[in-house]
């Protein structure tokens, strides 16, 4: 009787759980695309070095980060991959709507602070354990760059040597 | 003070090096952040108060390393590296570091 309720508990808490996730998946989503136009303007790159090196730029440091959450069905359809081995779907979502969350956030941070060009731009990926399931938390960071003088004088300077 | 992960500042030379500059924090969660997490685990989503804490974790040990930087003369810190470990359960290190640099000019 007692394994029947337990079980009984098991799939009431996957059936919430796909459901609630799938609403929370799409709806994510439709918030990252939404945004991701907003923000078109500001570009990320991860080339280590700026495209102008001789233009003097004002530097600084920008992140975002995110910490987010699998849900049940996630979580046991996972588990049961672990069985067979291949590819985890149901975490490859999880894992780019982070990312795109932590990059969204470092750029708004740097238009917050007026600048439309960031490079440089590293992840770090870290499981968090919160409660019995693991979270992800993905750090975007990267260096957003000003043009101190935005003349025509100083672009010209770029095919100059590099500095 | 400078921060930035370029290894170079468009237009700024080095002046002189300090070597590297670290800030560290160790931070632990609170039962309560845990057990909504636990709810949230169900039905997925991000758990804002996870988000918050990693920021402010993040936010203290860049500025330990600026304090550190700052008493060692330098005005940037150039190639900013983080790193994040889990100690135990429940516990988790952010460390920020990078090369404490004098830079020209500004």
């Amino acid at each position: 009787m007692l394994d029947l309720i337990e079980f009984g508990i098991f799939l009431l808490l996957l059936i919430v759980g796909f459901f609630a996730g799938t609403i929370v998946e799409k709806r994510h989503y439709a918030s990252i695309r939404k945004r991701e136009r907003q923000y078109a303007d500001v570009l990320a790159f991860a080339v280590r070095f700026p495209p102008d090196r001789v233009t003097p730029q004002r530097a600084f440091l920008v992140h975002g980060t995110v910490v987010i959450s699998s849900d049940y069905f996630k979580t046991f359809v996972a588990g049961l991959r672990n069985l067979f081995g291949g590819r985890v779907r149901t975490y490859e979502t999880l894992m780019e709507r982070a990312r795109r969350e932590a990059l969204l956030r470092l750029k708004h941070d740097a238009r917050r602070q007026g600048a439309k060009l960031v490079i440089c731009v590293r992840f770090e990926t870290t499981t968090i354990s919160t409660g019995w399931a693991a979270s992800i938390e993905v750090f975007a960071f990267g260096t957003a760059l000003i043009p101190e003088r935005d003349s025509a004088i100083a672009f010209g300077a770029r095919s100059g040597a590099p500095a | 003070m400078l921060v930035s992960n370029l290894e170079l500042v468009p237009g700024r030379r080095i002046v002189s090096h300090f070597g590297i500059v670290q800030g560290s924090t160790v931070r632990a969660k609170h039962v309560g952040k845990d057990i909504f997490a636990g709810l949230k685990n169900i039905v997925g989503g991000e758990l804002k108060g996870y988000t918050e804490l990693m920021q402010e974790a993040r936010q203290e040990a860049v500025e330990r390393m600026i304090a550190e930087a700052q008493s060692m003369g330098a005005n940037a810190i150039l190639n900013v590296r983080f790193a994040t470990t889990s100690i135990a359960a429940g516990a988790a290190e952010i460390l920020a570091y990078g090369s404490a640099v004098q830079l020209d000019g500004g």
